[in-house]
């Protein structure tokens, strides 16, 4: 088990390393920097600026300066936000995200899973029509389409919740909702189809045959195993949610990481594009890993160390 | 083996992610600034704008009575990028540090530069020397009194090779020894800033700058208490005990990205005129969100200049009349690239000039009673510009300067021509307009190239372009902001349009003492940069914003600036 593990952190930092020299060099190559501007500077202020910055060293040299700096997780302060720190730029950001996104992920869950169960027992029967009929609309609609929907219904129509930014739980709900939509749509599907698989395997119709309880059937021998590919899929969900943001957190006022993120890209904030992409990357790395092991939990046939771990 | 590929993938994945965020996305707010000016717009309680509303008359029916709670609210869309005077050098930070800080002068809400810092300044008669008296009561926010020496350490801060954020420090140029002082290694003691005493300034300028006092207004002006930032180098990140400020107001809180908050400072030497207790700036970035909330009566203000209203809400709010529009100082227009074929040709330029419908544009397309831009300097600076120097959509005379200036480039027809502009959904409908006015009336193909803001800048910075299309606000009240932008290649100047008369007559203007005898310098220099059209000009900006019956005296200058000072709430 610590070997594997060893070996997959072994991965992440390669992985890592990857990502971060492609950006570097999709980075500066985009045209234009982080100081232009339509009032352009003088060219003397603009010389310092650059001196100031190390924009006139050796491109290797910025090149290991980003490698080391990104490492040690210190980027230095942000281009645009003069002064700030990236890291204090991402620590204050990330929590909106994080809860948005953790809200997000639990509506995504459960009620995609949900929809799909009663989706998959009711098979071609009226639930499972409506079940999908909302899947499809959900993982059609786009999601800032949806929030402008929420926004108009619950907020400017009913006035029951708020219309923007996030300083209560209440002004939360909208935003969860809106971000969930498509994945929850998506959820539903795969938990349907899968769930109609299982449903029909010869151990469920042993367990029935058996006597079993319909209930008991269902909830304990078809979801657990059927709840696999929802498991696997958690990982690239984590990533939507987190980098989908931004549309949402832009919409609903939310100053979150998301924004950070796309908006670092526009203005060429340099560092900023450097700590966000770092920090998305280690975060989906490793979600990615944990889920990998939850996999095993679940699922006892897969047994993740199995290959070489084991003997 | 699959965790392999698994990162191969997210890897290739995100560097996609990167490239396409790359591709898209916003653009910087056109780069405006400063402070009020020319209080010519109505007041909204005043207004004699019949389709007021029954509240409008209710208001002021209830006479100049104060609302009890005087909170007002307002959306300035993004975090400030620096609320350090010295390095801030954007609207959003500007909309803050008017309220907070303050300069020697402040212009008032009626446009005009008063004191105030300075009680008092004397100039010598060949206008190069100010000498500014400090008030006995100005106070910074711990206490301390606001002395001479505080902006002489300021600006000389700002002057500081060292310190190399300071993208304004060009604001500072008009003192004397400032650029030397910069940008060439001179000593900072050369700049011509001293302080003689306690509460006395002396300011010598390079030239005599007519517009000085409006530039002392200017928060790149403002001065920061020597004695608690000297030394410290983040003092401007967060709001602490050292974030000490001499404005109106006192910045209480300060969430990133999220919301500020700003309270009356009881020791501000104007404290009674000051009559909002709090001001709530909110992030909002998203127009349709803030409008709402505007709607649903969370904020008190809509739009310009801290804000903006969405496109497609323009026409709905004009007709129920709840939109205000003042001027802006600012032109909207074509840049040509002077140097590649057939815009090196000024009759073709003339030809496509010409050409363009603006009553048009700003009729249907942009929709907020923009003055359509035949002339330079925008009229809330020049009267004279309503009139403009060549007749809008004049087709006949376009297609005669067509015809001549085939034949001076040996050409049948002219080729396909690229008109570039910047990702923004304004720009776009006002390229395709003008693309078909240019296909109807001139017969020349012309394709549209959109970039996304640094790229484009960097394309025009290049020379990689024919036209495209470019902004220009005024920093201050004064003709020489727009003029002095084509006096040489480079900088803001993407036209490679050079003109050794022209450049003559700019720099006469500066030594000139006589304010109308420098009006005719610069009329003259304008003259010859609209008879070689290195531009098309296209309209003068409007401000247009929605605020709240109650609100009151909050003007919305020609300069884009908006200041809280004089501004209450009445009762509804």
């Amino acid at each position: 088990m610590v070997k594997y593990l060893l070996k997959r952190i072994g991965y992440i930092i390669l992985s890592l390393f990857l990502i971060v020299t492609v950006t570097f060099i999709l980075m500066k190559a985009a045209p234009g920097g982080p100081f232009a501007s339509e009032r352009a500077l003088t060219p003397a202020i603009e010389a310092q600026m650059n001196e100031a910055y190390g924009f006139n060293d050796p491109i290797h040299e910025q090149y290991f300066t980003y490698l080391i700096n990104a490492f040690t997780f210190d980027f230095g302060p942000s281009f645009k936000y003069v002064g700030q720190e990236v890291t204090e730029i991402i620590g204050r950001s990330f929590p909106y995200s994080l809860i948005l996104g953790l809200e997000a992920i639990f509506i995504a869950i459960s009620f995609g899973v949900l929809l799909g169960v009663l989706a998959a027992v009711q098979h071609n029967k009226f639930g499972d029509y409506m079940a999908m009929v909302i899947a499809v609309l959900g993982i059609s609609v786009p999601s800032f389409i949806m929030a402008a929907v929420l926004q108009y219904i619950f907020a400017i129509y009913l006035q029951v919740l708020p219309i923007a930014r996030f300083e209560s739980f209440a002004h939360t709900i909208l935003p969860a909702i809106a971000l969930a939509t498509t994945p929850l749509a998506f959820i539903a599907r795969l938990m349907r189809s899968s769930m109609i698989d299982v449903l029909n395997r010869d151990y469920i119709k042993t367990a029935k045959s058996k006597g079993l309880s319909e209930r008991v059937v269902t909830y304990k021998h078809a979801l657990r195993n059927a709840i696999l590919p929802v498991v696997s899929y958690l990982g690239p969900l984590v990533v939507t949610i987190l980098t989908g943001s931004f549309v949402i957190e832009k919409i609903f006022g939310i100053p979150g990481l998301g924004s950070e993120f796309v908006v670092s890209v526009t203005n060429r904030d340099y560092t900023v594009i450097m700590g966000t992409t770092v920090f998305f990357s280690v975060l989906l790395l490793f979600s990615i890993l944990i889920v990998d092991l939850l996999y095993g939990l679940i699922d006892p046939r897969i047994k993740v160390t199995s290959k070489e771990g084991d003997k | 083996m699959k965790w392999k590929s698994w990162s191969l993938l997210l890897t290739l994945l995100l560097a996609l992610g990167v490239l396409l965020a790359a591709c898209s996305g916003d653009e910087p707010a056109e780069s405006e600034d400063d402070g009020t000016e020319e209080g010519n717009t109505e007041e909204p309680a005043e207004s004699e704008d019949t389709e007021g509303t029954e509240e409008d008359t209710e208001a002021s029916a209830s006479g100049d009575g104060l609302a009890a709670d005087q909170t007002f609210d307002i959306n300035i869309r993004t975090e400030p990028p620096s609320l350090h005077p010295g390095l801030a050098s954007d609207t959003t930070s500007g909309a803050v540090l008017y309220q907070i800080f303050e300069g020697l002068m402040r212009i008032n809400q009626d446009g005009e530069v008063e004191e105030a810092m300075a009680e008092s300044y004397d100039v010598s008669d060949d206008l190069l020397t100010y000498t500014f008296h400090i008030r006995e009561d100005a106070v910074w926010s711990n206490g301390d009194p606001v002395t001479a020496g505080d902006f002489e350490y300021a600006w000389k801060w700002v002057l500081n090779p060292d310190n190399a954020d300071t993208d304004y420090a060009y604001q500072l140029y008009v003192i004397k020894g400032a650029q030397a002082a910069k940008e060439e290694g001179a000593s900072s003691d050369d700049i011509g800033v001293t302080a003689i005493d306690e509460k006395t300034l002396e300011v010598i300028l390079e030239q005599p700058t007519p517009y000085f006092l409006d530039l002392t207004a200017f928060y790149t002006y403002y001065p920061v208490n020597q004695k608690v930032v000297e030394g410290a180098t983040d003092w401007a990140l967060n709001v602490t005990d050292t974030y000490v400020t001499n404005g109106p107001f006192l910045i209480e809180s300060w969430a990133h990205k999220d919301q500020i908050v700003l309270k009356k400072n009881p020791e501000y030497w104007d404290a009674d005129t000051v009559k909002l207790e709090t001001i709530n700036m909110y992030m909002i970035d998203d127009e349709n969100t803030s409008l709402e909330m505007f709607n649903s009566g969370e904020l008190d203000w809509a739009g310009d200049p801290t804000d903006a209203l969405p496109l497609s809400a323009i026409p709905s709010l004009k007709a129920d009349g709840s939109l205000n529009i003042s001027p802006l100082a600012g032109v909207y227009y074509y840049a040509f690239n002077t140097e590649v074929e057939p815009f090196n040709n000024v009759n073709i330029r003339k030809a496509f000039a010409l050409a363009i419908n603006r009553e048009g544009i700003v009729q249907s397309v942009t929709q907020r009673e923009e003055i359509p831009a035949m002339a330079l300097v925008p009229p809330s600076i020049w009267e004279e510009s309503e009139e403009g120097y060549f007749k809008d959509n004049d087709v006949e005379t376009a297609k005669e300067y067509l015809a001549t200036g085939l034949e001076e480039l040996g050409l049948e027809e002219l080729p396909a021509i690229s008109l570039s502009y910047n990702t923004s959904e304004a720009h776009a409908a006002i390229a395709q307009a003008v693309q078909d006015m240019w296909r109807q009336n001139l017969g020349v193909e012309v394709t549209l190239n959109n970039e996304e803001w640094n790229v484009y800048l960097d394309s025009m910075s290049a020379g990689n372009f024919q036209t495209g299309r470019m902004g220009w606000l005024a920093d201050f009240n004064d003709a020489i902001n727009f003029i002095e932008l084509f006096q040489s290649v480079g900088g803001n100047n993407y036209t490679n349009w050079e003109s050794e008369e022209y450049s003559n007559l700019i720099e006469q203007s500066r030594t000139e003492t006589d304010p109308d005898a420098r009006k005719e310098i610069l009329r003259e220099a304008e003259a010859i940069f609209m008879e070689d059209l290195p531009i098309a000009p296209i309209y003068f900006y409007t401000n247009a914003w929605l605020s709240k019956d109650f609100v009151k005296d909050l003007e919305v200058s020609p300069l884009g600036g908006v200041q809280f000072k004089w501004a209450y709430l009445a009762e509804e």
